[in-house]
Formats: C-alpha cells, sequence, structure tokens
C-alpha cells in the first residue's frame, strides 16, 4: 500500500487532501519533519498562499534540499498541487521574484485579466483536454472538470514536460507531468469524482 | 471554458439549519450534516455556510436528535470535510484572525468576513497575506432599492452605514478581499428574483468576482443574476424546498446559454 507524505509547510488547507487520500484507501499522513519522507513511496506538495511565503517556508524548514533528494535522485511518485505546483518551477514573481524548487523550470506569473469576463482570481470548474498519453489524466471524461483557485500559472516549463492546457481568457498550463513529477494547478481533492480519480491515478503510479 | 458556479448557502442558528426571510425571521429546517451529505450526493459546485447565530450559542438539542455535535457549529466543518470533495467557505462569528485560521484548519477553503471588516478592516489583508487572498470572501448585506440608492448594512438592518455598496466594494477589493457575496436584505427569502440592478452596480466597479444572493424564486432567476454581471449565483431556501434543485437549476443555466458543470 502507498504511504503518502503531504508536506506541511504551513500553509493551506492540508486536511482535505488527507480527507480525499484516505477515502480512496491510502495510508496518508501530515508530515511536519523533512527527515520523516524516508518513511514514504509518494510526495503530496499541497498549499494555498503566496509563492515567496511558500518557498521561505520550505527553505527554513530544511524542505527544499530533503524533497530535491526524494524528487530528483530517488525518483518518488510527487504530485505538486496549487501553490505547490508553481514552487516547483525554476521562480515565481509573486510579491517580487523568488526562486522556486526549479524541478520542471519555467516561471509562476500572474495570470492576465480583462476584469469583466476574465477576474483574477481564477475561481470555479473548468475543464481541461488531457494530453494524448497522459497518465496523471487516465481514465478521466473528454473534458474532465476541475476545481481551480488562482492568480498565478506556470509558464515556459521544461520541453520534457506534458501539459494540460485550460482556458481563462486565454489557454494557459493546468497540468504538467514527466515521469515521476506531476502537477496540478487545480485542486483534485476539492474536484469530486474527477479529483478523486487523478488521485487514485497518482497512488497507483509505480516506477 | 469557466463554468458558471450554483453554490447552496446553508444558514445556521444554534446549530440548526434554518431558512431566512429579510434577515429577521429564521425557521429551523433541519440537521446540517444530513444535508450536507445530500449536497455532496449531488456533485455540487461548492457550498456556503453562514452561522448567523447572535451572541451567545442558544442550543435546544431535540431528545430524538440524532445529529452530534451541534454544541460545537464547527463540528459540522469537521464532519463535512470528510466527506465532501468540494470548496467550503464558512462564515459568521469570525471576530479575529484566530477565529479564521482555526476555521481554515477545520477543512474551510474560504472563510467569509462581513460585520467585522467594519471594525477591522485589516483582518482581510492578514488572512490573505497568510492564506492568499482566494481565501477571503467579503460579504456585503445592501438595504435599498434602485429608485431610492443602496446603503451598507449590518446585523440585520440594525446598522445602515454610510456607505453605498459600490464604494464598500471597491474599498474592500483594495483591502485585498478574493471574492464579493452580495446580498440584499430587501430581497432576502421573498422568492422576488436577484436584485439585479444591485448586481450590475456592484460588479461593474470591482474586478473581483461577485456572487449573487438573495431572492430567488425559480431556477431561472440564477441566469439573470449572471446576465447582470455576477460571475457565480447563490440561494439558500430554494435548495430546502425544491425536489432536484442541482440538477434543475443547472438546466435552466445551460438552457439560458450558460456553460455549467452538470
Amino acid at each position: 500500500m502507498p504511504e503518502v507524505a503531504i508536506v506541511n509547510y504551513e500553509l493551506g488547507n492540508l486536511r482535505s487532501v488527507e480527507n480525499a487520500l484516505e477515502y480512496l484507501g491510502a495510508k496518508a499522513g501530515i508530515v511536519s519533519e523533512p527527515s520523516r519522507l524516508s518513511d514514504c513511496s509518494h510526495i503530496i506538495l499541497p498549499g494555498v498562499g503566496a509563492f515567496g511565503e511558500g518557498m521561505q517556508n520550505l527553505k527554513s524548514a530544511g524542505w527544499a534540499e530533503t524533497l530535491c533528494e526524494h524528487v530528483k535522485i530517488q525518483k518518488k511518485p510527487f504530485l505538486g498541487i496549487c501553490l505547490g505546483m508553481q514552487l516547483c518551477a525554476a521562480k515565481g514573481t509573486e510579491h517580487g521574484l523568488n526562486e522556486g524548487l526549479n524541478f520542471i523550470g519555467g516561471t509562476a506569473e500572474r495570470m492576465p485579466e480583462d476584469g469583466h469576463t476574465v477576474r483574477i482570481p481564477h475561481i470555479g470548474w473548468n475543464t481541461l483536454t488531457p494530453p494524448a498519453g497522459s497518465r496523471m489524466l487516465a481514465g478521466l471524461p473528454e473534458k474532465p472538470c476541475f476545481y481551480f483557485v488562482h492568480s498565478y500559472a506556470l509558464t515556459n516549463p521544461a520541453p520534457e514536460f506534458l501539459i494540460g492546457h485550460a482556458h481563462h481568457g486565454e489557454p494557459f498550463i493546468a497540468t504538467a507531468e514527466h515521469e515521476n513529477i506531476w502537477c496540478a494547478q487545480f485542486h483534485p481533492e476539492k474536484s469530486q469524482k474527477d479529483g478523486l480519480r487523478l488521485l487514485r491515478n497518482f497512488i497507483e503510479m509505480r516506477d | 471554458m469557466l463554468q458558471t458556479r450554483l453554490i447552496p448557502i446553508l444558514l445556521l442558528k444554534n446549530g440548526q439549519l434554518v431558512r431566512s426571510e429579510t434577515f429577521s425571521i429564521h425557521q429551523i429546517i433541519g440537521d446540517p450534516i444530513h444535508e450536507a451529505k445530500r449536497f455532496n450526493e449531488w456533485n455540487v459546485d461548492e457550498l456556503i455556510y453562514l452561522d448567523i447565530t447572535k451572541g451567545e450559542y442558544n442550543v435546544q438539542r431535540r431528545a430524538d436528535h440524532k445529529s452530534q455535535g451541534m454544541e460545537d457549529p464547527l463540528a459540522i466543518l469537521d464532519a463535512v470535510s470528510k466527506t465532501c470533495f468540494m470548496p467550503l467557505t464558512w462564515g459568521g462569528r469570525i471576530r479575529t484572525f484566530e477565529d479564521a485560521a482555526e476555521r481554515f484548519t477545520r477543512g474551510a477553503d474560504k472563510i467569509t468576513l462581513n460585520q467585522v471588516l467594519f471594525d477591522a478592516p485589516e483582518l482581510i489583508s492578514k488572512i490573505a497575506l497568510r492564506y492568499g487572498s482566494q481565501a477571503v470572501v467579503a460579504s456585503i448585506d445592501a438595504t435599498g432599492n434602485a429608485a431610492e440608492g443602496y446603503r451598507v448594512c449590518t446585523k440585520g438592518k440594525d446598522k445602515i452605514h454610510e456607505f453605498s455598496p459600490v464604494q464598500w466594494a471597491k474599498n474592500l477589493e483594495d483591502m485585498g478581499a478574493g471574492e464579493i457575496l452580495l446580498q440584499s436584505v430587501e430581497r432576502d427569502g421573498t422568492g422576488m428574483g436577484y436584485d439585479t440592478e444591485l448586481i450590475h452596480l456592484v460588479s461593474r466597479a470591482v474586478k473581483i468576482p461577485v456572487i449573487a444572493c438573495s431572492g430567488v424564486g425559480t431556477y431561472e432567476d440564477y441566469a439573470k443574476g449572471i446576465e447582470a454581471g455576477a460571475s457565480a449565483v447563490a440561494a439558500a431556501n430554494i435548495w430546502h424546498f425544491k425536489e432536484l434543485s442541482d440538477k434543475n437549476g443547472k438546466r435552466a443555466m445551460k438552457r439560458a446559454g450558460l456553460n455549467v458543470r452538470l
């Protein structure tokens, strides 16, 4: 049985991620000590909040290096959710320029808005088109629908990542996946049955 | 494409689910935990809970009541977040940063603030800095009508403020609110339909999403709220007294040409 570590870096609603994983029958725990990652098979970096503060918390608690070891070297299945996805970029521009974990390259940048039909934060349910060969979105309907809450999105990730786009005024990156690294800009733990299916794909991921 | 959200609002008073009329009459209609499970089965877009209890809790537990945790209204959050994999917003009785933090810890994705913003407006930015703007829904209660103009009010209509809803909404946006929940005291619980002029004025004045509320009597009212400029539509009473309120509400929105998650 997969043992999923939910990284607690003091930002966001971790309980809902844990509740969803438990509902799916996985063993999941909120982990506050980087050394505990050795005991787990899967890692989720959740998070809601600002890039700068998120990265600062990850660094000051010693997460950044340990995550790099388990994700990039040991290649444990990894899922970044919302801010957790953005923190995987090389850098972010929220409240000043900050360096990210750089698992997928690129920049987390503010999304364009027009203030009328295209409002920021982008809040609500949006459909996306799964890219061909997606393992993350396998078994989902043709137009799966997920819950998004964000103002920033990933741009220019490394070319090896398979990208799923959603549309808010213009297309933006909603999913990125390559080998053991999966990222979702939306909240699968808040996206009812489509989201639960994605999380099931994740806990069933083997490398 | 972004789908237009349809949001049930559940009103809680002394741990019981109630229906409301003009912010003054409240009738007990049931058990909040049971209702939440029903909404989850319906696959609704989002849930908003508003605890409208004034002063001390006065729990009137019925001898035959099967639900638990009625003494602690936040126990509803614990229970709901375990089974409802959808966004949850919690509002009412939040006075401090710690009050908000507790609700996030117990499963809320967003909190809504209203009255406290007149006494401690800095609370928005404090919460937004820690949890993000998207986690703060600022609620505005408006009184008045299109002909005579509108004012913001709190405590029902006991306190009428000098601000118009447009001015207040702009202030709240500047302070860092992520969404506006817009209510009309005169329309609340009447089934007369949304106050579309009010919705139009406020949603034109701000760039953040506006959730229309108050007055829904038929499913056709939802699309009128969106046409007036709202980004999402909410209602309370209609969910309790009609069958298949989610599906039929969404169908009416789709018939009106809106994108909805069916």
